[in-house]
Formats: structure tokens, C-alpha cells, sequence
């Protein structure tokens, strides 16, 4: 898991627990079997890792030893008494008993402890059937009680954050918990309050535990004290059904395995991916499964019938876009057709489209983002960074909006590496964030010039990471949507001057890196070979390649605006929430004469459109997503939708069907076979070794292959194949059923289905050679040798010239709050509550200037114009800087952002 | 029978003033000081405070200078931390000597200090101590006066800030760990070792913890030196103590004496006896913690290794407490219990859910309501918390307050069995045997 033995994780202040002297790796004797082992692993792993399971409640894998709940007791040869095998290195020739009746008798004591004043309401507990608690005492725990005194009482269930509640009864008080807060999510707000007996959780009255981590408390909770309010009494455990999945809330896609009862997915518990996600998921992802089940979900096809979207069928819907695409292009040609999003959906939806619309359309007006990124030539080509490196590189520079508030799991990763294992943080920002006081060096910058802020930052690189091995990541992202990208760009390409520097990239939504590798992004083609290079290559391929280099998201709304787009394909996005300038989409929207909408719900941008092609969504379909580093993962599919949707994939192959392009692709399997033949990038990730993969495949392969850990054998890939329905079919109840029949949704058999068992770690299966995953490679290699080359980011980049600020105006700052009212947040009723509501966080001298109370209402004027909002003073925003979090709200940072102007500066008056 | 006055000497001398700087300077004070900032810091930990002997007083018995020994080469910067957080039952030495006579406590810190090359001590004072607080809070503002700690002390170039810090009030902050902990501002839970202090105990860095008595008696190894003070006293067991007797004696109170000296000394000579005319029958030895001993252990040696192995009990803090009579013996051991129930920290599970039991059963056993088997039913899962029911002590815990819970049940097994199982009401064992 780590390449040192956990006993020298250091800790708060740099605890480590002494190893004795020794090689590398050593032999120890574990009830008579002779094992080798590193020196200094802590012998309750060590152990582990050799078949023998040493009891525990308090030890986690993920934190440090604390050796609280004296559960995993052994006896050591020549040590007095018994010692706890989670707080103790192993040594060479050390002999270990587990088994010894002293042995035996000290965990029943111990689990007979615990027992005493625990309530045993096991048949109304929500852990029941899952239990640490549970599972120990029928394997190592006393037959029945002596205890014959009255039982520990305390109030219950108490509430100790928005989405957990404590009942202290149950509590056996092993402190994962609050190690959990204080350890891995820096936030020291849950801790044990009283003594003795009475010892419990406790909250501080002040300093509510309003964590975005909290629910990993509830999964690493050994019994069922602590419970989340989405899932409490949903389910019993053994009802449950699992698949192995990735949370796609954000683009670092954390493992995760999603449990369904009566095809309704009622929770989703992280898995512990090493080069991802550690275990952990954020409150977010946890428990944005609501949605998929929320209201308002499109479940059967519309078309627009005098002016209303009316239901029909299938074919009907299909062909009706086809024609309204057919009848523009025919007028207009391929430049007057665009295709705006596709960053929701997996590898496998993105790359159909790409191929219907690039390949059979030949527009190249397709763009995954929404003017709220990075341009895709930097992203696709810079020399990128993986999670895994944050952990050992020279420096970690932040050029990047609040990863706690974006890419929370990201969070936990630097600030673990910067707190826990010495990495120098530099952030280069323009406010205070959350890991802002983390860093050891912080440059502070005006939006609009944090090109110099990065010159700057280049000093600071140099002098920290002095002495350092590795390369220096650069977490780049969008640090605000009121400044344009080419100032962050510009800052991105001082920094890339400087030798041994790579970059992660923060964008967040979903699989946006997924949809920008498969060609979801003007001017390229799948596999990150630009239209120039691959035109040739895909022609042959598909058929046809658009000609002409597109346009952008900014750009597709603008032509629009101005007339020359006449067919609009909304492949899951929502503009008038996304994109920065509200104006420009509602505008390019009136203008627009075709709308086709490919989505699962209605929102404001698709409510007008002429065809509604309603899709399956997370959860409810198979596939491959890449992450923000290029790791591509498998999602699962856990229920079964109602309706008829359809995965997006094969709406743009029955589009293509009609525009007489047969893509012969019916499988998941199927394009991803296609995708690991064709794609430059993605060359040898098919659906078998993405089937084997353990962590997932980090394209590209021909370079990545030693991080490929194969599992000796393939998991069985079934699904059923799609039949096509034909143009022009006629809908009749029958004919339709025959069309829809068992095949219109896939089995989930191209998911990898385990059950996870929290608490307890599963042996693994045999991992195949090394060897295997280096033949791939070269395989990989050799197969690319044939293909376009990579586009690779020549790091060069124009500085912006903003208008300095006049001394009255402040400069806005806009990033996100995690919990908005996107679709995971507003559609998931646990969390819709906590988003906050919008205000303008300023400086307090600027509120004290403005003249008005916190959270009074002020006039906010920009170029672009006129909002009013409350206004409140702000430790995090420097004097001169202004902060609005960017949501679908009205009126909101989408009426005041400037997109034409390098910065957007606001005048503020009071309402008087 | 008379006391051997070192530590107490100058507060039983002085009784109006022993706490001023005024008398403790015309009284010889700061002058072990002086001497010792001429030496190096090997000659007095080695050669002088190694070779008197002298363990700590605080309850543990370990050597002071092998402590000192531990501390690794070349690591900087080290700290002291001064336990003066005693809270063991009856035990009130501390408490006086902190009161009575903190210059005393101020120099023999300052030299430890310098033999350990530490520019950082802290004060631990249970918070309970106001009078204490506040004069030891004067003491140390008079020593930085006159220069006997803070920059360059007594112009020889050693700097030492002393930092007195108040306990809140947690018997389990007088554990070296628990003690670290709640110094770095976390609940006082004791934590698992190794590491051990002296290697990373006070914010990580290497960190000597001793008790009040201890560093009271460095300053008169100095001045008179080792040898001199480990030819006081017997065996291991080398130079005085200060006993803290209470419970039913004529005069209770704190007795310096040689170490080795008798119970009976102690508790008949110098505390004049069980008064009344009533009969001792049982004594606690050393706190709350120990193992209790019966009328015929009064001849035994204050002989810190003696009474561990011979008597199975531990000196401990040094203090005393004895029961006549009249005492029912179930009622103490409950009484212990509970202070040991509600003081546990809540770290480890068998002290934490198995003190309360053990209060609670033998609150049971003490007013009425016994069952015939709660004895054995004590004794068995306190196995589970002290495998073996034995001093010296393995325990499933981190620190000794859960074995310590054991003592009582343990005692009333030794020596009263049969008595306890009559007050239930069940057959006593003898009973059965004869039928």
C-alpha cells in the first residue's frame, strides 16, 4: 500500500514508534508458520498480509496506531505480558501466539467489556449484519453476559453533523472517528468529552462539525453508532446488492462500491484505491446517489408538438432529430450544427458522440466544457502529474480554485502530503482558501496577473523544494470564472519553464477528462491527437473527419447569437447554469432553430428544445470514465432505470444509423474494444484489460504500464447487444416491444461486482506477473507506433493586459461552493439543505467602506450588469477582491461576469 | 524513632517563612546550584545522581539517573516536565513540599535542567493546589529576579525558562504520558509506548518527566554528593522518603524518614498508633493503587523492592492509610473503585468499562445486595485487566490506573475472603470444607 511499514507514518508532531535495527525484510514466526515480512511493519498487518486476522476495533488501515481498544492482544516471546499488535513493529525473529489460550481469554475479556454496556439492539441497528462489533464477538467473543447491572444510558440519537447522528450507547469509544476528523480530514471537531464509563462523543458548542468528510466516519464507525440520515433504516444489509463503481460527482472519480435494495441505490461506501481516493469519499459523492432517483426525471422520449414536448416512442423521437439535423445540414452545412457538453457521461457515451458528430456530421463545434475551464490544447497536452506523485514531489503549487470545495477528495491528498509527509506547498491565489493554510509559501495576486504571481512563485519553488527528489506538481485548474483562462494559462506556462514540473489537473466536472480525450473538444480527435494530425487516421476509421477546426463553447453561443449555428445538441449540459455569462447563452438560445436535448432531466437551457432523448445516468449503466489524472476506470451499472432510457452512446450510434453510418457497436464492451483499437491515447485499453485492471489503466498505456496491477483472471464480461431500430419503423405497440424487448438495457454483467465488506479486508486475488502488464505496454507502444502522434502543450502563452483597478471598484473572485444547486446537490434532498445562500464575501474594510451591516443588500455593477445582493466581511478575501460562489441562482456571478474582458470589476453602492 | 529531615527540613524548621526566597538564601539555598553549574553535565548525572541511588518518588520506582541516561545523543531541544499533579488517594507529600518550600523544587529543576541540557521545563501543578500555585508563582518570579533561572543563570552562560502550568483537574494527568498530553493542550490520555518519553515525549522532542520529591532531593546530592546520600537507606531502596500516613492514627501527617525503616516506625512510633485502644486491621502502603497488607506486615522494611516482591504489594507514592477495626473492609475496596472508575480516562476498554463494572459490583456487595460468586466473578474478569492478579503488574492496559483498579479486589481475596463472603451470606470457603 505505502512503501513504508505504517509504524513510521508520522504523526501529529512526528510520532513514529521505534523499529529495531535489521535488513529490509525479516523473518517472524506467527503461531508456528515462519513468514517474511518488512522490518517495522506493524505486526497486526503483517499479519494480515499472511492470512492471520488479528481482531481490532480502534486500528484502520488508513490512520495512525493508537492502541485504544486492546482488542488485538498477542503474546510476543521474551516481551512481559501481552502487547497490541497494532502498535508494534515487527522485528527479525520475532515469535508470535494468537491463538494461546491467554491469548484467547484476554480478547473475550476485552470483547466482553466492550459487550457490557453496549444496548444490543442489533435487530433495529442499521450495522446489524455488517458489524464489526458483530462479527468478532461470534468469532473470538463470550458466549453470554455476567454483567447484571444496570446498562450505560445516554439521550439518542443525537445529531453530530447535517448527515450524521451518534448514538452513544452503541459507541465502544475506539476513536476512529474523531481520529478520522482530526488525522485525515484535518478538522478537529469531534472529540471525546467526559471519563470512564461516561466517555463520549462529543461536538463543541461553537464549532459544529460541519465536515464535507463526515460520512466516512459512518463507514469506518465499527458498529452502528454512527448512522447516516439517507441511509438510516433504508436497509438491511443482507438485501443489499453491490457493484464496484467510481463516484463521478467530480473528476478525481473516487472507488467506491454502490448498494441498491429493490432497485433503488440507497448508499455508496468508498473502496480504498491507493492511487485515487485512499478510501474516502466526501459527503458529496457519498450521498449524491439521491438524484438519480429524484424528481423530475425525463423517462420516456418528447418531441416538440405545437409547442408542447409531448411523450412518444423511440423511433419517432430518433427520427426526428435525425431530420432536424439532416434538413440543417443539408441548408447549412456542418459548421452550422454544434454539440455542447458530454462531460456526465462515460468514455464510451463521449466517444460515440464524437464519432457522430465529428465523423458522420463533421462538425467540429463540439466542446465538453462549458467556458468554465481551461482551453482543451493545454489540458490535453501538458506533461501531467498523477494523484500519487502529490505524495512524494519536490513542491506542490495550488494554481487552482478551492480544492476543498471542488475536488474534495483532492483536498485530503494535498493536505496529507503537505501536513503529514514534509511536501512544500505553494499557493498561488487570489484569496484564502481551505488549504491555504497548508501552504508553506503563499502568493498573493490581483485576478488578472497571476502570470507574475507564478514568477514569483518559481522563487519560492526553488528555495523550498531545495534538496528535494521528484517532480514539482502543479495543480492547475480554474482558479476563478471572473478571470479568463488565458491569465491562468499565461501563469501555467512561467511555471512550465521551469525544469521537472508537471501538472494535475483540477478541472471538476465529472468525466470532463474523459469527454476531452475522446474528443469531446474542438480542433481534436479521440486519443489527444488534434484534428490536423488525426484527420487522416479517423477518416480512414470513421469514414469522414470535419475539415475545419470549431469552436468552443464561448464560441458555439456567440454564432449563435449571431445566426451561423442552426442546430444545438445539449448532450447533458445546462449553459444557463454553467456557463459564465448568462446573457450570451440566453441570447444564443433564442437564436438557435434545433434543439436536441440528450439528458435525464429538464432544465432551463433544454426546456425549449424540439426533441428530448432521455438517458440512463451514473448508477444505472456500464462503462469507463477517465479521471483528472488520466486514470480510466469502469463504472457499474446497479438498477434498472424505469422508463426507456437510453445510454448516450447509443443515441449517437441510432443518430448515425440515420445518416446512414452504421457504427456496428452494441456492446459497452464492443466501443471499448473499438476505443483500445482506434484511439491514439487509449491504444490496448479494451475492454479485457479493463476488465483485469485493478486500479484502472493511466493512459496512455505504452507509458503507464507499471502501474498496472492485473488480476490473474478476467472477470466474465456479459450484456446483452442492442438490436438497432431502424429509421423509420413504425411504432406500433408491437413492433415496438419487439424493438425494445430485453436488450434495450444493458445486463450489469461489465461491471465488477464484490461485496465489500466495511470494517473487514478482504483477501485479495492473485495479482498476474509484472511481466504481463510490461508486455502490454509494449504492445501498446508498438500498436501507437502506427497511429497520429499525441498533441503535446508547447507551454508557451501570451500574458493578458488587464485594466488595473481603479481604487473604488472591487475585482471579482468567482469559484464554487461544494453543495450549489447543480444537479447533485438540488436533486439530492439529504444535501439540497446545505447549500448556502448566495453573498459577496468581501474584505472588512470594504464592507465597513460600502457602509453596511453584514448581510446587508448592496448594488454590485460590473460592464456586464446589475445584481443586488447581501454582502458580509470575510477573513479569507483580501482587501480589493471581492467573492461570489458561482450558481444557477438568479441573480447570480453569471449576470456580472465580464467573459470578453480579462477580469470583471464590480462598483458596489448601497441601496439608499 | 525520629525523622531523617532532608526534603522537609527547612518547612519543619521554619514553618512562618521556609517559602520565601529570603529565608531559603539564608538557609543554604541556590548554593547546590552555584556548585553545580561549575561541574559538566555527565558529572552530575552520572557521577553523582546515579551513584546516590535515588529512584522516583513519584510511584514507579525507577531510577532517576538511568531515566536521565535514556535520553538519545544529540537531540535537541529536550524538556522537563515537573509531575506535580499528585492526586493519588492520601497521598499529600507533594502538595506540601510545592507549598512549603518551591525554591527547593526551583533549584533542584534548574540543575537537572543543566545535567540534562534542557532549556525548556514545565511545572505540572494539579489545579486543585491554589495556595501551591500561587507560591510557586512567586518563587519562580523571585528566581528569575535574582537570576537563578532565565538567560545566562548565575552568569554562566545556561539558560532555563521554567513554565508553571495548572492542571484541570484529572487524576490520570499525573501519568508521564497522560501528563505530556495534557501539557500540548489534549485530554490527559496516556499513550502508547515505546515511544517512550525520554526518546519522544513532550511535543516529540526527548523529555525527562519527575516527580516533585525527586528533583526536591537533587540539589542536597549535589551539595553532599551521591555517595553520601546512597549510604542512607536499604538495599535499592537509598536515602529518605516522605510518607504521607492517614486514616486511623493519632497524628497523621508527613514523616521523612530513611527508606527501610519499618511500618510499625512509621505508623505506631511517629503517627502514635490505631487511637482508641482499637485494632489496626489493615493498612494501604503506598496510594490507593497498592495492594493493601495486614497487622502482620507492620515489622517489613520501607524497602521498595521488599515489598513488592515479599508482600506483593509496591511502596507506590508513599503513602499510608490505616484502618481499624471497625472498617468494613468491602466498603473501602469500593470506595477505591470508584475514584478509580470515575478517573479513568476512557482510553482502553478494559479500564474504562471494567473499573465501572467492578464499582458497581462491589457497590452491590457493600450494601446488602452480594451475590455468592461476585468475588470470584471480580476476580476473574479483573484477570482480564490484570492477567495474573499479580505485582509486579502485566496489564491489558496502557497505563497502571486500570491495574491499580484490581488492588482492592485482590486484597480482599488475600486477606478477607472469608469475611466478605460471610457479609453476603454465602457459605465462607473454610464452611464448606468442614461440612
Amino acid at each position: 500500500m505505502t512503501d513504508q511499514p505504517m509504524s513510521q507514518w508520522p504523526s501529529a508532531g512526528e510520532f513514529v514508534i521505534p523499529v529495531r535495527e535489521g535488513p529490509e525484510r525479516v523473518r517472524i514466526t506467527i503461531d508456528d508458520r515462519e513468514v517474511e515480512v518488512p522490518n517495522g511493519e506493524l505486526l497486526i498487518r503483517a499479519a494480515q498480509d499472511h492470512s492471520v486476522y488479528i481482531p481490532r476495533f480502534c486500528w484502520h488501515e488508513r490512520m495512525k496506531p493508537v492502541g485504544m481498544c486492546r482488542m488485538c492482544l498477542v503474546e510476543i516471546d521474551g516481551m512481559r505480558g501481552l502487547q497490541i499488535a497494532c502498535a508494534t513493529p515487527v522485528y527479525d525473529g520475532m515469535v508470535v501466539h494468537t491463538q494461546k489460550d491467554n491469548v484467547r481469554k484476554a480478547q473475550d475479556g476485552v470483547l466482553e467489556f466492550l459487550l457490557i454496556n453496549h444496548p444490543l439492539d442489533c435487530p433495529v441497528c442499521d450495522r446489524g449484519g455488517e458489524c464489526p462489533l458483530q462479527d468478532q464477538t461470534l468469532a473470538f467473543g463470550p458466549g453470554e453476559s455476567r454483567f447484571v447491572e444496570e446498562k450505560r444510558h445516554f439521550e439518542k440519537p443525537i445529531d453530530i453533523s447535517d448527515l450524521v447522528v451518534l448514538d452513544r450507547e452503541r459507541c465502544i469509544q475506539c476513536g476512529r472517528c474523531t481520529r478520522f476528523a482530526a488525522e485525515i480530514a484535518g478538522e478537529p471537531l469531534i472529540d471525546f468529552g467526559g471519563r470512564g464509563e461516561l466517555t463520549e462523543v462529543i461536538t463543541y458548542p461553537d464549532d459544529p462539525f460541519t465536515s464535507y468528510f463526515s460520512g466516512n466516519t459512518v463507514q469506518i464507525c465499527p458498529v452502528g453508532a454512527l448512522t447516516a440520515r439517507p441511509y438510516r433504516f433504508k436497509a438491511r444489509p443482507w438485501d443489499l446488492t453491490t457493484s464496484e463503481t467510481s463516484c463521478v460527482t467530480c473528476a478525481i472519480q473516487c472507488r467506491g462500491a454502490i448498494q441498491s435494495s429493490s432497485n433503488q441505490l440507497v448508499r455508496l461506501l468508498g473502496v480504498d484505491s491507493e492511487p485515487v481516493n485512499q478510501g474516502w469519499l466526501c459527503d458529496k459523492g457519498r450521498f449524491a446517489y439521491e438524484w438519480v432517483h429524484g424528481e423530475g426525471r425525463v423517462r420516456e422520449p418528447m418531441v416538440r408538438q405545437e409547442g408542447q414536448l409531448v411523450e412518444t416512442t423511440w423511433p419517432l423521437a430518433l427520427d426526428a432529430a435525425a431530420d432536424g439535423l439532416r434538413r440543417v445540414l443539408e441548408t447549412h452545412g456542418p459548421e452550422s450544427i454544434a454539440v455542447i457538453g458530454g462531460a456526465h457521461g462515460t468514455n464510451e457515451d463521449a466517444y460515440a458522440w464524437a464519432r457522430f458528430a465529428k465523423g458522420v456530421l463533421r462538425t467540429d463545434n463540439v466542446d465538453a466544457q462549458l467556458g468554465d475551464g481551461l482551453p482543451a490544447p493545454v489540458v490535453i497536452g501538458m506533461p501531467r502529474a498523477r494523484i500519487a506523485d502529490l505524495d512524494h514531489a519536490a513542491a506542490i503549487v495550488l494554481l487552482a480554485p478551492d480544492l476543498k470545495e471542488e475536488l474534495p477528495v483532492l483536498y485530503l491528498r494535498v493536505r496529507r502530503a503537505a501536513e503529514e509527509l514534509g511536501v512544500p506547498l505553494i499557493d498561488i491565489s487570489a484569496r484564502d482558501h481551505g488549504l491555504t493554510r497548508h501552504a508553506r509559501a503563499v502568493v498573493r495576486h490581483l485576478p488578472g496577473s497571476a502570470g507574475e504571481a507564478a514568477a514569483e512563485a518559481v522563487a519560492k519553488i526553488d528555495e523550498l523544494s531545495a534538496g528535494r527528489t521528484g517532480d514539482v506538481v502543479v495543480v492547475l485548474g480554474r482558479p476563478s470564472l471572473a478571470e479568463a483562462p488565458e491569465a491562468t494559462v499565461h501563469a501555467a506556462s512561467v511555471l512550465a519553464q521551469r525544469s521537472g514540473v508537471r501538472f494535475l489537473s483540477a478541472l471538476r466536472r465529472g468525466n470532463v477528462h474523459g469527454a476531452l480525450d475522446l474528443g469531446l473538444a474542438p480542433g481534436f480527435l479521440p486519443g489527444r491527437v488534434t484534428l490536423g494530425a488525426g484527420r487522416e487516421h479517423y477518416s480512414n476509421v470513421w469514414g469522414a473527419a470535419p475539415t475545419a477546426s470549431g469552436l468552443d463553447t464561448e464560441g458555439i453561443l456567440r454564432a449563435a447569437t449571431e445566426g451561423s449555428i442552426h442546430a444545438l445538441v445539449l448532450l447533458g449540459a445546462d449553459p444557463l447554469a454553467d456557463f459564465p455569462d448568462r446573457a450570451l447563452v440566453r441570447s444564443a438560445l433564442e437564436h438557435v432553430d434545433f434543439v436536441i436535448a440528450v439528458d435525464a432531466f429538464t432544465n432551463a437551457s433544454n426546456r425549449n428544445a424540439n426533441v428530448f432523448l432521455p438517458v440512463t445516468v451514473w448508477g444505472e449503466k456500464s462503462g469507463s470514465t477517465t479521471n483528472l489524472e488520466g486514470r480510466v476506470q469502469r463504472v457499474a451499472q446497479e438498477v434498472t432505470p424505469e422508463g426507456t432510457p437510453m445510454p448516450d452512446w447509443r443515441i449517437a450510434g441510432e443518430l448515425a444509423l440515420r445518416f446512414d453510418a452504421d457504427f456496428d457497436l452494441e456492446t459497452v464492451p464492443e466501443l471499448q474494444d473499438e476505443i483500445g483499437k482506434v484511439v491514439p491515447a487509449y491504444t490496448g485499453i479494451g475492454a479485457s484489460l479493463l476488465s483485469r485492471a485493478r486500479d484502472g489503466v493511466v493512459a496512455p498505456v505504452a507509458e503507464h504500464h507499471e502501474l498496472l496491477v492485473l488480476d490473474a483472471a478476467a472477470l466474465p464480461l456479459t450484456g446483452a447487444s442492442w438490436e438497432p431500430i431502424r429509421p423509420g419503423t413504425i411504432a406500433s405497440e408491437e413492433g415496438l416491444a419487439s424493438h425494445l424487448g430485453t436488450g434495450v438495457v444493458e445486463s450489469s454483467g461489465t461491471g465488477s461486482s464484490t461485496t465489500v465488506k466495511p470494517g473487514l479486508t478482504e483477501v485479495e486475488a492473485p495479482a498476474a506477473p509484472p511481466e504481463e502488464a510490461a508486455a502490454l505496454g509494449q504492445a501498446a507502444r508498438a500498436a501507437g507506433a502506427e497511429l497520429p502522434e499525441l498533441h503535446a502543450w508547447d507551454g508557451q502563452a501570451e500574458p493578458p493586459s488587464p485594466e488595473p483597478r481603479d481604487a473604488y471598484a472591487l475585482r471579482l473572485v468567482v469559484g464554487r461552493n461544494l453543495y450549489d444547486s447543480g444537479r447533485g446537490t438540488a436533486g439530492s434532498p439529504s444535501l439540497a439543505p446545505l447549500a448556502p445562500p448566495p453573498v459577496v464575501l468581501v474584505h472588512r474594510a470594504d464592507r465597513d467602506r460600502i457602509g453596511v451591516p453584514d448581510d446587508g443588500q448592496v448594488r454590485l455593477t460590473s460592464s456586464r450588469g446589475t445584481v443586488i445582493l447581501p454582502v458580509r466581511a470575510d477573513a479569507a478575501v483580501p482587501q480589493g477582491v471581492a467573492f461570489l460562489a458561482f450558481d444557477a441562482h438568479e441573480p447570480g456571478a453569471a449576470d456580472l461576469i465580464d467573459i470578453e474582458s480579462p477580469v470583471t470589476d464590480l462598483r458596489v453602492e448601497t441601496l439608499r | 524513632m525520629a525523622e531523617t529531615r532532608i526534603v522537609t527540613k527547612r518547612l519543619r524548621d521554619h514553618p512562618d517563612d521556609s517559602w520565601t526566597i529570603d529565608r531559603y538564601l539564608q538557609t543554604g539555598g541556590y548554593e547546590a546550584l552555584r556548585k553545580a553549574l561549575t561541574m559538566t553535565p555527565e558529572q552530575i548525572g552520572e557521577e553523582q545522581v546515579k551513584a546516590s541511588g535515588l529512584r522516583g518518588r513519584g510511584g514507579a520506582g525507577f531510577g532517576t539517573g538511568q531515566k536521565w541516561s535514556f535520553l538519545p545523543k544529540d537531540v535537541y531541544p529536550r524538556y522537563l516536565a515537573v509531575n506535580a499533579d499528585e492526586g493519588e488517594p492520601s497521598t499529600f507529600k507533594d502538595h506540601m513540599l510545592v507549598e512549603r518550600d518551591p525554591h527547593q523544587l526551583i533549584e533542584g529543576v534548574v540543575i537537572s535542567a543543566f545535567a540534562i541540557e534542557c532549556h525548556q521545563a514545565f511545572i505540572y501543578l494539579r489545579g486543585e493546589f491554589a495556595l501551591g500555585a500561587e507560591r510557586m508563582e512567586r518563587a519562580l518570579a523571585e528566581a528569575a529576579e535574582r537570576g537563578f533561572i532565565g538567560k545566562n543563570i548565575l552568569g554562566s552562560g545556561f539558560d532555563l525558562d521554567v513554565v508553571l502550568h495548572r492542571g484541570a483537574g484529572a487524576y490520570i494527568a499525573g501519568d508521564e504520558t497522560g501528563l505530556l498530553s495534557s501539557l500540548e493542550g489534549e485530554r490527559a490520555m496516556p499513550r502508547i509506548k515505546p515511544p517512550f518519553p525520554a526518546v519522544q515525549g513532550l511535543f516529540a522532542k526527548p523529555t525527562v518527566v519527575n516527580n516533585v520529591e525527586t528533583l526536591s532531593t537533587i540539589p542536597y546530592i549535589i551539595e553532599r554528593g551521591g555517595e553520601w546520600y546512597a549510604s542512607l537507606g536499604v538495599g535499592k531502596s537509598t536515602g529518605t522518603r516522605v510518607f504521607s500516613v492517614s486514616g486511623h492514627v493519632e497524628r497523621p501527617g508527613n514523616y521523612e524518614v530513611e527508606l527501610g525503616t519499618s511500618f510499625r516506625e512509621l505508623i505506631e512510633g511517629l503517627a502514635g498508633g490505631v487511637p482508641g485502644g482499637r485494632q489496626l486491621k489493615f493498612f494501604i502502603p503506598g496510594g490507593a493503587s497498592s495492594p493493601w497488607l495486614v497487622p502482620e506486615h507492620l515489622d517489613a522494611p520501607t524497602d521498595m523492592d521488599y515489598v513488592q516482591n515479599e508482600l506483593k504489594s509496591m511502596l507506590g507514592s508513599g503513602a499510608i492509610m490505616v484502618f481499624d477495626q471497625t472498617t468494613n473492609p468491602v466498603q473501602v475496596a469500593w470506595r477505591i473503585a470508584k475514584f478509580f472508575a470515575h478517573e479513568s480516562c476512557g482510553k482502553c476498554t478494559p479500564c474504562r468499562e471494567g473499573s465501572t463494572w467492578m464499582e458497581k459490583v462491589l457497590y452491590r456487595m457493600a450494601n446488602g445486595m452480594g451475590r455468592p460468586d461476585d468475588l470470584d466473578l471480580l476476580l476473574d474478569f479483573g484477570d482480564n485487566i490484570v492477567p495474573g492478579l499479580n505485582a509486579p503488574f502485566a496489564q491489558t492496559t496502557i497505563c497502571a490506573l486500570g491495574p491499580s483498579t484490581m488492588s482492592p479486589v485482590v486484597s480482599l481475596d488475600r486477606y478477607f475472603r472469608d469475611e466478605v463472603l460471610q457479609m453476603i451470606g454465602a457459605p465462607a470457603a473454610s464452611a464448606v470444607e468442614s461440612t
